[in-house]
């Protein structure tokens, strides 16, 4: 009986068969299963942040939204948005003047003025600015820049928009660097030689053949870096501080969209207050904002793509 | 007559000249300013990490590496605050793993070009430009609130994970397709299926890539505050996690608040240096592995 029941060597070839055969027929759905996660993702942000934006919206009239008068915590609360963009579009300014020069000053030196070796050995290395965690970047901000600025500009506040502004630009610097460099190395060659052939420094080969002819390419890793200065959130968060006022002066606190995100909900906001909702109405303004910024990087890189070469 | 043709020939020439010298002036001046603009950012580099140093002198010590956390800086420790970094990763690493591998297989080795694949492209490309302080969000109400986990390690390391997901199913795409199609071919030719070619030939080739992708995932993980201080990790707590559902706090976080706590207490500053440096050189060790990984098991074919 016993010796009967066990299996033969063909019977266990035959169901390891089947077994592998059936196993063959799941995995796609198993795989697909997966692959729906980045789309249940994309719907879940937009849900939460819509339905509850919309809990919001509701309570809220739109004249109080579009007004500069944040005030969220006081007992008659008011939730105008405006310090916030301004706070928001005053960060990210200082940041591109810093990054968008220095980024396109690094591609074109790496691009067209440097030996392969050289390249080499100083592209890693400005990669791993952009890999240094932003927090990092907030301390250096917070303990390091804004004392040194006090020093040049006594009117300067312990927490400013400065200060944040321009430690976000050197974050920023390897993003407008390193796309503006790929869009630079994709121009042909024949067309620098042609340049040359013809009596052109370098320089004048950089400015006036390469950087046109990569142009779309450039403007869009600007786009780029601008939705990375919008959603940046530790530096600001750490440096700006959390004033409410709607002003321009940079040398004193603001907050960005961002900054008011984090402060909300390290434990102020309690669930179901309309200050809690307002989290929601500013991430969704924040999510808005940095899609349209990084869809039109993607369509400025993609419609001029085939310009030249 | 042929005197003052020869004195415009000469001042011709002269201007010429003139401008040519400008023109490599320029291109000079220029090449310069382009040299300053590269090593910008490598000074600044050098500052931050040399000023994160010096700040950690006397503090980065042993009794700090294995202490508990504490009000006064002189006994603060970050033994609890490692241990909720590593518990982090212990829920990132196979949660990124296995989704990122999968949605990678099925985009390049089950999808057909439908419209399907390209919702989940698009997806993809769009989930890697959203700021990370909305995936805060999307944790604090999925989570933290709709699943009941709170501000446990749990619901923070799942929504790390939802936040690196997009780079590990771009790198694991990478290396899958980099498997050459022959040896696929091969392994049908022995009457193999889709499965196990998939399972025995293409992910065991893509192996290297994959995991140098998913490693350099894993420390772009444990750098990010914004999400984890958005599910409202507690300022200070001063027990370790002992379980994956236990409150936590984590090297980022502690960083952050130790930084603005600065106000009250400067020493803090020190401690945020110190913890700076440990976080640092995690990051390092996890890249050094990604490129030790890349050099000596990635093959060409």
């Amino acid at each position: 009986m016993a010796i009967q029941n066990k299996p033969t060597g063909k019977q266990t070839q035959l169901r390891s068969q089947i077994w592998s055969r059936k196993v063959d027929r799941l995995m796609p759905f198993v795989f697909l299963a997966a692959a729906t996660i980045p789309i249940l993702t994309t719907f879940g942000i937009v849900a939460t942040l819509l339905s509850d934006a919309w809990r919001f919206f509701a309570v809220v009239p739109l004249s109080e939204v579009f007004s500069t008068n944040l005030a969220p915590l006081r007992a008659e609360p008011s939730f105008g948005i405006l310090p916030l963009i301004n706070g928001t579009v005053l960060t990210s300014l200082i940041a591109m003047l810093v990054a968008i020069p220095v980024g396109l000053g690094t591609a074109l030196y790496l691009s067209e003025f440097t030996s392969a070796r050289v390249r080499k050995i100083i592209k890693p290395i400005i990669e791993v600015i952009a890999g240094v965690p932003t927090i990092v970047y907030g301390y250096f901000a917070y303990s390091f820049v804004t004392p040194l600025l006090i020093k040049l500009l006594p009117g300067l506040g312990a927490k400013n928009v400065l200060s944040p502004g321009l430690v976000m630009g050197v974050m920023i610097i390897p993003i407008v660097a390193s796309l503006s460099e790929d869009a630079m190395n994709a121009v042909p060659g024949s067309l620098r030689e042609g340049a040359y052939a013809l009596g052109s420094t370098r320089f004048e080969v950089a400015g006036k053949v390469v950087m046109p002819a990569a142009m779309s390419g450039i403007i869009a890793s600007f786009v780029l870096g601008i939705s990375r200065a919008v959603g940046e959130t530790m530096i600001v968060s750490i440096a700006s501080g959390s004033s409410k006022r709607f002003s321009f002066d940079i040398t004193q606190s603001m907050q960005t969209m961002t900054g008011y995100i984090v402060e909300f909900t390290s434990g102020d906001a309690a669930s179901g207050t309309t200050g809690y909702y307002s989290l929601y109405a500013v991430g969704l303004l924040l999510f808005i904002f940095t899609l349209a910024l990084n869809m039109a990087s993607q369509a400025i890189k993609r419609r001029f793509r085939f310009r030249v070469g | 007559m042929d005197m003052s043709h020869a004195t415009l020939n000469m001042a011709a020439n002269d201007a010429l000249k003139r401008r040519l010298k400008r023109r490599k002036r320029l291109d000079l001046v220029m090449r310069a300013l382009s040299f300053a603009a590269a090593v910008f950012s490598l000074v600044i580099l050098a500052i931050v990490l040399y000023r994160v140093v010096v700040q950690s002198i006397g503090w980065l010590n042993v009794a700090f590496l294995t202490g508990k956390l504490s009000m006064f800086p002189e006994k603060a420790g970050i033994s609890g605050v490692i241990l909720g970094s590593l518990l982090l990763m212990v829920i990132v690493i196979p949660v990124t793993l296995i989704l990122g591998v999968a949605t990678a297989v099925y985009l390049e080795e089950y999808s057909r070009r439908n419209a399907l694949r390209s919702v989940v492209q698009t997806a993809i490309a769009n989930l890697a430009g959203v700021p990370s302080v909305i995936f805060g969000l999307l944790g604090l109400t999925v989570f933290s609130r709709f699943f009941g986990l709170g501000s446990s390690i749990l619901a923070g390391g799942l929504t790390l994970s939802l936040l690196v997901l997009p780079l590990v199913v771009v790198s694991s795409s990478e290396a899958i397709k980099a498997v050459p199609q022959f040896l696929r071919d091969a392994s049908y030719a022995l009457g193999a299926t889709k499965w196990t070619t998939t399972w025995r030939v293409v992910l065991p080739t893509a192996m290297p890539g994959i995991l140098t992708g998913n490693i350099l995932a894993l420390s772009r993980a444990i750098g990010e505050t914004a999400p984890l201080v958005v599910l409202g990790i507690p300022a200070l707590i001063l027990r370790s996690p002992k379980s994956l559902l236990d409150d936590f706090t984590a090297l980022p976080v502690q960083i952050y608040y130790w930084t603005l706590d600065t106000v009250l207490t400067p020493e803090y500053a020190h401690l945020a240096a110190a913890t700076i440096i440990v976080l640092l050189v995690m990051m390092f060790v996890l890249n050094g592995a990604a490129i030790v990984i890349r050099r000596k098991f990635a093959r060409r074919y």
